[in-house]
Protein backbone atom coordinates (compact mmCIF):
# COMPACT_ATOMS: atom_id res chain seq x y z
CA UNK A 1 0.00 0.00 0.00
CA UNK A 2 2.66 2.57 0.77
CA UNK A 3 4.56 1.34 -2.14
CA UNK A 4 1.56 2.18 -3.74
CA UNK A 5 1.50 5.15 -2.37
CA UNK A 6 4.82 6.59 -3.05
CA UNK A 7 4.56 4.94 -6.62
CA UNK A 8 1.55 7.46 -7.34
CA UNK A 9 2.94 10.51 -5.87
CA UNK A 10 6.81 9.89 -7.78
CA UNK A 11 5.05 10.75 -11.19
CA UNK A 12 3.29 13.67 -10.11
CA UNK A 13 6.68 15.01 -8.63
CA UNK A 14 8.30 14.23 -11.90
CA UNK A 15 5.71 15.55 -13.86
CA UNK A 16 5.94 18.91 -11.82
CA UNK A 17 9.91 18.83 -12.50
CA UNK A 18 9.46 18.58 -15.75
CA UNK A 19 6.82 21.31 -16.08
CA UNK A 20 9.56 23.49 -13.93
CA UNK A 21 11.70 23.08 -16.38
CA UNK A 22 9.73 23.48 -19.67
CA UNK A 23 8.42 27.01 -18.23
CA UNK A 24 12.32 27.73 -17.63
CA UNK A 25 12.85 26.39 -21.06
CA UNK A 26 10.00 28.74 -22.48
CA UNK A 27 11.48 31.69 -20.32
CA UNK A 28 14.76 31.06 -21.63
CA UNK A 29 13.84 30.95 -25.13
CA UNK A 30 11.88 34.12 -24.69
CA UNK A 31 14.66 35.77 -23.09
CA UNK A 32 17.02 34.37 -25.84
CA UNK A 33 14.66 36.08 -28.54
CA UNK A 34 14.32 38.91 -27.04
CA UNK A 35 18.05 39.48 -26.91
CA UNK A 36 18.58 38.83 -30.05
CA UNK A 37 15.97 40.82 -31.05
CA UNK A 38 17.62 43.79 -28.86
CA UNK A 39 21.09 42.65 -30.57
CA UNK A 40 19.50 43.55 -34.14
CA UNK A 41 18.94 46.85 -33.05
CA UNK A 42 21.94 47.97 -30.30
CA UNK A 43 25.36 48.10 -31.29
CA UNK A 44 28.19 48.76 -28.41
CA UNK A 45 25.39 49.67 -26.00
CA UNK A 46 23.73 51.96 -28.31
CA UNK A 47 20.14 52.98 -27.25
CA UNK A 48 17.70 52.47 -30.02
CA UNK A 49 16.63 55.32 -32.05
CA UNK A 50 13.91 54.53 -33.69
CA UNK A 51 13.51 57.97 -35.27
CA UNK A 52 17.40 58.67 -36.05
CA UNK A 53 17.55 55.04 -37.57
CA UNK A 54 14.55 56.01 -39.89
CA UNK A 55 15.55 59.64 -40.73
CA UNK A 56 19.11 58.23 -41.75
CA UNK A 57 17.64 55.37 -43.90
CA UNK A 58 15.62 58.08 -46.00
CA UNK A 59 18.91 59.54 -46.97
CA UNK A 60 20.05 55.84 -47.93
CA UNK A 61 17.38 55.47 -50.00
CA UNK A 62 17.77 57.83 -51.92
CA UNK A 63 21.24 56.86 -53.22
CA UNK A 64 20.26 53.26 -53.17
CA UNK A 65 17.38 54.59 -55.57
CA UNK A 66 19.79 56.21 -57.85
CA UNK A 67 20.50 55.23 -60.88
CA UNK A 68 24.19 54.23 -59.99
CA UNK A 69 23.23 52.03 -57.57
CA UNK A 70 20.41 50.98 -58.56
CA UNK A 71 21.13 50.31 -62.37
CA UNK A 72 23.08 47.18 -61.03
CA UNK A 73 20.42 46.00 -58.56
CA UNK A 74 17.51 45.33 -61.25
CA UNK A 75 14.15 43.98 -60.87
CA UNK A 76 14.85 41.64 -64.06
CA UNK A 77 17.55 39.53 -64.95
CA UNK A 78 19.41 42.51 -67.05
CA UNK A 79 21.01 45.30 -65.89
CA UNK A 80 19.94 48.69 -66.30
CA UNK A 81 21.68 51.54 -68.46
CA UNK A 82 22.48 55.39 -68.12
CA UNK A 83 20.60 58.48 -65.79
CA UNK A 84 17.05 57.17 -67.07
CA UNK A 85 17.89 53.38 -66.30
CA UNK A 86 17.07 51.93 -69.49
CA UNK A 87 17.54 48.77 -69.88
CA UNK A 88 21.11 47.45 -70.72
CA UNK A 89 21.90 47.83 -74.05
CA UNK A 90 22.48 44.10 -75.92
CA UNK A 91 20.21 43.15 -72.93
CA UNK A 92 23.62 41.15 -70.85
CA UNK A 93 22.11 38.66 -68.79
CA UNK A 94 22.45 38.04 -65.08
CA UNK A 95 23.86 34.47 -65.17
CA UNK A 96 24.19 32.29 -62.09
CA UNK A 97 26.96 34.35 -60.92
CA UNK A 98 25.76 37.76 -61.94
CA UNK A 99 28.59 38.18 -63.76
CA UNK A 100 27.10 37.31 -67.39
CA UNK A 101 27.05 34.65 -69.35
CA UNK A 102 28.94 32.89 -72.12
CA UNK A 103 30.50 35.31 -74.55
CA UNK A 104 28.45 38.04 -72.58
CA UNK A 105 30.37 38.83 -69.54
CA UNK A 106 30.41 41.30 -67.52
CA UNK A 107 34.03 42.03 -67.56
CA UNK A 108 34.02 41.40 -71.15
CA UNK A 109 33.43 45.26 -71.62
CA UNK A 110 33.35 46.65 -68.10
CA UNK A 111 37.41 47.16 -67.94
CA UNK A 112 39.45 47.24 -64.39
CA UNK A 113 39.12 51.06 -64.72
CA UNK A 114 36.73 53.53 -66.02
CA UNK A 115 37.30 54.45 -69.81
CA UNK A 116 37.98 57.80 -71.17
CA UNK A 117 34.86 59.56 -72.88
CA UNK A 118 31.42 60.23 -72.40
CA UNK A 119 29.26 57.12 -71.87
CA UNK A 120 32.32 55.04 -72.37
CA UNK A 121 32.01 51.31 -70.06
CA UNK A 122 32.52 52.10 -66.42
CA UNK A 123 35.12 50.25 -64.90
CA UNK A 124 36.05 47.82 -61.68
CA UNK A 125 38.14 44.52 -61.45
CA UNK A 126 35.02 42.92 -60.15
CA UNK A 127 32.03 44.22 -62.03
CA UNK A 128 29.05 42.28 -61.49
CA UNK A 129 25.21 41.97 -60.31
CA UNK A 130 24.15 40.41 -57.51
CA UNK A 131 24.18 36.37 -58.09
CA UNK A 132 20.79 34.30 -59.31
CA UNK A 133 20.87 32.93 -55.95
CA UNK A 134 20.23 36.48 -53.96
CA UNK A 135 19.14 38.99 -56.68
CA UNK A 136 19.12 41.96 -53.76
CA UNK A 137 16.07 43.69 -56.04
CA UNK A 138 16.40 47.61 -55.36
CA UNK A 139 14.38 48.75 -58.38
CA UNK A 140 10.46 49.14 -57.42
CA UNK A 141 11.20 48.71 -53.83
CA UNK A 142 9.61 51.48 -50.74
CA UNK A 143 11.80 52.16 -48.23
CA UNK A 144 9.79 50.10 -45.66
CA UNK A 145 10.73 47.05 -48.65
CA UNK A 146 14.02 47.56 -49.19
CA UNK A 147 15.18 48.35 -45.46
CA UNK A 148 13.83 45.42 -44.58
CA UNK A 149 15.60 43.45 -47.46
CA UNK A 150 18.81 44.66 -46.31
CA UNK A 151 19.05 43.47 -42.74
CA UNK A 152 17.67 40.21 -43.70
CA UNK A 153 20.24 38.07 -44.26
CA UNK A 154 18.39 35.57 -46.57
CA UNK A 155 18.00 38.74 -48.89
CA UNK A 156 21.10 40.94 -48.32
CA UNK A 157 24.08 37.81 -49.32
CA UNK A 158 23.71 36.68 -46.05
CA UNK A 159 25.64 39.61 -44.35
CA UNK A 160 25.41 40.55 -40.63
CA UNK A 161 24.86 43.93 -39.46
CA UNK A 162 29.28 44.01 -39.03
CA UNK A 163 29.59 43.12 -42.37
CA UNK A 164 26.55 45.50 -44.17
CA UNK A 165 28.54 48.13 -41.91
CA UNK A 166 31.61 46.81 -43.69
CA UNK A 167 29.89 47.09 -46.99
CA UNK A 168 29.67 50.87 -47.43
CA UNK A 169 33.61 50.99 -48.31
CA UNK A 170 33.22 47.87 -50.94
CA UNK A 171 35.17 48.76 -54.08
CA UNK A 172 32.35 48.28 -55.77
CA UNK A 173 30.00 50.31 -54.11
CA UNK A 174 32.31 53.36 -54.24
CA UNK A 175 32.39 52.95 -58.02
CA UNK A 176 29.15 54.89 -57.70
CA UNK A 177 30.60 58.19 -56.93
CA UNK A 178 33.34 57.52 -59.95
CA UNK A 179 31.39 56.58 -62.57
CA UNK A 180 33.09 57.94 -65.40
CA UNK A 181 31.89 60.80 -67.88
CA UNK A 182 28.34 61.40 -68.57
CA UNK A 183 26.99 59.56 -65.42
CA UNK A 184 24.93 61.77 -62.74
CA UNK A 185 26.87 60.63 -59.32
CA UNK A 186 24.71 59.57 -56.25
CA UNK A 187 22.71 62.80 -54.78
CA UNK A 188 25.09 62.81 -51.60
CA UNK A 189 29.07 62.69 -51.30
CA UNK A 190 30.26 59.02 -50.54
CA UNK A 191 31.05 60.28 -46.70
CA UNK A 192 27.72 61.68 -46.41
CA UNK A 193 26.20 58.26 -47.25
CA UNK A 194 28.55 55.84 -45.47
CA UNK A 195 27.45 58.31 -42.10
CA UNK A 196 23.90 57.66 -43.06
CA UNK A 197 24.21 54.02 -43.58
CA UNK A 198 25.65 53.59 -40.19
CA UNK A 199 23.41 55.88 -38.57
CA UNK A 200 20.35 54.07 -39.70
CA UNK A 201 22.39 50.65 -38.78
CA UNK A 202 23.91 51.46 -35.13
CA UNK A 203 20.75 52.71 -34.34
CA UNK A 204 18.33 50.07 -34.82
CA UNK A 205 18.39 49.14 -38.54
CA UNK A 206 14.58 50.50 -38.17
CA UNK A 207 12.06 49.94 -41.85
CA UNK A 208 10.01 53.33 -42.31
CA UNK A 209 6.72 52.18 -42.04
CA UNK A 210 4.24 52.27 -44.72
CA UNK A 211 6.54 54.39 -46.74
CA UNK B 1 58.04 48.60 -75.18
CA UNK B 2 54.89 46.39 -74.91
CA UNK B 3 55.17 42.62 -75.10
CA UNK B 4 51.90 40.56 -75.93
CA UNK B 5 51.27 36.94 -76.95
CA UNK B 6 49.04 36.94 -80.08
CA UNK B 7 47.76 33.71 -81.86
CA UNK B 8 50.39 31.78 -80.09
CA UNK B 9 53.55 33.92 -81.33
CA UNK B 10 55.22 37.19 -79.23
CA UNK B 11 54.86 40.30 -80.14
CA UNK B 12 56.92 43.48 -78.89
CA UNK B 13 54.91 46.68 -79.85
CA UNK B 14 56.00 50.52 -79.41
CA UNK B 15 52.86 52.40 -78.74
CA UNK B 16 51.28 54.51 -76.11
CA UNK B 17 49.71 52.41 -73.13
CA UNK B 18 46.33 53.91 -73.54
CA UNK B 19 45.80 52.74 -77.16
CA UNK B 20 43.14 50.26 -77.73
CA UNK B 21 44.50 46.36 -78.51
CA UNK B 22 42.01 46.43 -81.68
CA UNK B 23 44.21 49.55 -83.13
CA UNK B 24 47.36 47.67 -82.03
CA UNK B 25 45.82 44.28 -84.05
CA UNK B 26 44.86 45.86 -86.93
CA UNK B 27 47.02 48.95 -87.71
CA UNK B 28 50.82 48.57 -85.84
CA UNK B 29 50.33 43.87 -86.67
CA UNK B 30 48.15 44.12 -89.79
CA UNK B 31 45.66 41.65 -88.07
CA UNK B 32 42.78 43.13 -90.18
CA UNK B 33 40.41 40.07 -89.50
CA UNK B 34 39.15 42.17 -86.36
CA UNK B 35 36.99 44.77 -87.14
CA UNK B 36 36.21 48.38 -85.87
CA UNK B 37 32.35 48.87 -85.76
CA UNK B 38 31.08 51.21 -82.95
CA UNK B 39 34.71 51.69 -80.61
CA UNK B 40 32.66 52.15 -77.08
CA UNK B 41 31.70 48.07 -76.88
CA UNK B 42 28.51 48.23 -78.42
CA UNK B 43 28.43 46.54 -81.28
CA UNK B 44 30.91 42.84 -81.03
CA UNK B 45 32.75 43.38 -84.31
CA UNK B 46 36.21 43.80 -82.50
CA UNK B 47 35.41 40.77 -80.25
CA UNK B 48 38.35 38.43 -79.68
CA UNK B 49 39.73 35.97 -76.72
CA UNK B 50 41.24 37.09 -74.18
CA UNK B 51 42.68 33.70 -71.66
CA UNK B 52 39.27 32.26 -73.93
CA UNK B 53 36.95 35.29 -72.37
CA UNK B 54 35.15 37.21 -75.48
CA UNK B 55 36.37 40.68 -74.95
CA UNK B 56 35.48 43.68 -76.66
CA UNK B 57 39.29 45.03 -78.06
CA UNK B 58 37.73 48.46 -78.95
CA UNK B 59 37.93 49.36 -75.54
CA UNK B 60 40.69 47.37 -73.64
CA UNK B 61 43.88 49.83 -73.39
CA UNK B 62 46.84 47.32 -74.54
CA UNK B 63 47.98 48.32 -70.96
CA UNK B 64 45.59 45.87 -69.55
CA UNK B 65 46.24 42.67 -71.86
CA UNK B 66 49.54 41.99 -69.68
CA UNK B 67 50.21 38.07 -69.86
CA UNK B 68 47.33 37.09 -71.06
CA UNK B 69 46.73 35.41 -74.12
CA UNK B 70 44.98 36.90 -77.38
CA UNK B 71 43.19 35.34 -79.81
CA UNK B 72 42.16 36.91 -82.96
CA UNK B 73 39.58 35.75 -85.86
CA UNK B 74 43.19 34.78 -87.62
CA UNK B 75 44.40 32.56 -85.26
CA UNK B 76 41.01 30.54 -83.94
CA UNK B 77 42.45 27.64 -85.83
CA UNK B 78 44.99 27.15 -88.50
CA UNK B 79 43.28 26.58 -91.53
CA UNK B 80 39.49 27.84 -91.09
CA UNK B 81 38.69 23.93 -89.39
CA UNK B 82 36.93 25.30 -86.01
CA UNK B 83 33.59 23.88 -86.22
CA UNK B 84 31.95 27.48 -86.24
CA UNK B 85 34.07 28.42 -88.95
CA UNK B 86 32.93 24.96 -91.25
CA UNK B 87 28.93 25.73 -89.53
CA UNK B 88 29.37 29.38 -91.15
CA UNK B 89 30.28 28.27 -94.70
CA UNK B 90 27.92 25.39 -94.80
CA UNK B 91 24.94 27.91 -93.94
CA UNK B 92 26.38 30.69 -96.13
CA UNK B 93 25.78 33.00 -92.61
CA UNK B 94 27.49 36.16 -94.05
CA UNK B 95 26.40 38.91 -96.47
CA UNK B 96 27.96 41.89 -96.10
CA UNK B 97 30.19 39.67 -93.64
CA UNK B 98 31.76 42.82 -91.65
CA UNK B 99 30.32 41.58 -88.27
CA UNK B 100 31.11 37.63 -88.99
CA UNK B 101 34.54 37.56 -86.85
CA UNK B 102 33.09 38.99 -83.81
CA UNK B 103 30.44 36.74 -84.07
CA UNK B 104 32.39 33.71 -84.52
CA UNK B 105 34.86 34.13 -82.04
CA UNK B 106 31.70 35.15 -79.51
CA UNK B 107 30.02 31.76 -80.91
CA UNK B 108 33.58 29.47 -80.07
CA UNK B 109 33.14 30.88 -76.21
CA UNK B 110 29.06 29.71 -75.99
CA UNK B 111 30.21 26.63 -77.79
CA UNK B 112 32.82 26.02 -75.09
CA UNK B 113 30.97 26.27 -72.65
CA UNK B 114 27.79 24.82 -73.74
CA UNK B 115 27.97 22.18 -75.84
CA UNK B 116 24.29 22.05 -76.63
CA UNK B 117 22.57 25.66 -76.84
CA UNK B 118 19.04 25.71 -76.83
CA UNK B 119 17.66 29.04 -78.67
CA UNK B 120 17.54 30.89 -75.51
CA UNK B 121 21.03 30.54 -74.75
CA UNK B 122 22.31 31.43 -78.26
CA UNK B 123 19.89 34.43 -77.88
CA UNK B 124 21.58 35.02 -74.02
CA UNK B 125 24.97 34.54 -75.58
CA UNK B 126 24.90 36.42 -79.12
CA UNK B 127 22.53 39.60 -77.99
CA UNK B 128 26.05 41.65 -78.15
CA UNK B 129 26.69 40.68 -81.79
CA UNK B 130 25.37 43.18 -83.68
CA UNK B 131 24.35 41.76 -87.51
CA UNK B 132 23.72 45.62 -89.58
CA UNK B 133 22.27 42.85 -92.51
CA UNK B 134 20.20 40.90 -90.38
CA UNK B 135 21.39 37.65 -90.77
CA UNK B 136 20.75 36.44 -87.13
CA UNK B 137 18.24 33.53 -88.14
CA UNK B 138 21.39 32.23 -90.05
CA UNK B 139 23.48 33.01 -87.48
CA UNK B 140 21.42 30.54 -85.37
CA UNK B 141 21.12 27.88 -87.75
CA UNK B 142 24.56 27.80 -87.89
CA UNK B 143 25.66 27.43 -84.28
CA UNK B 144 23.24 24.66 -83.95
CA UNK B 145 25.20 22.97 -86.94
CA UNK B 146 28.52 24.27 -85.36
CA UNK B 147 27.16 22.47 -81.71
CA UNK B 148 26.83 19.23 -84.21
CA UNK B 149 29.51 19.19 -85.57
CA UNK B 150 31.89 19.75 -82.28
CA UNK B 151 29.63 16.92 -80.62
CA UNK B 152 30.53 14.70 -83.66
CA UNK B 153 34.39 15.62 -83.49
CA UNK B 154 34.37 14.75 -79.65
Amino acid sequence: MEQHTQGSILPVKTIAVLCGMVTVAVIMSFGFKEEIIADRHTRQGMEKDSAASVAAFMDVYKVLMSPRCMNCHPAGDVPLQGDDSHIHSMLPQRGKEGKGVYAMKCSNCHQKENLEGPNKPPGHPDWHLPPASAKMVFQGKTPEQLARQLVNPKTNGNKSLQQLIEHADDGLVKVGWNMGEGRTPPPISHAEFKKAWITWIENGAFAPKGK
Amino acid sequence: MITLNINKKTYNVDVDPNTPLLWVLRDTLGLVGTKYGCGIAQCGACTIHLDGNAVRSCVMPVSAVGSKKVTTIEGLSEKGEHPVQKAWLEHDVAQCGYCQSGQIMSVAVLLRENKAPTDADIDAAMSGNICRCGTYLRVRSAIHAAAELQRKKA
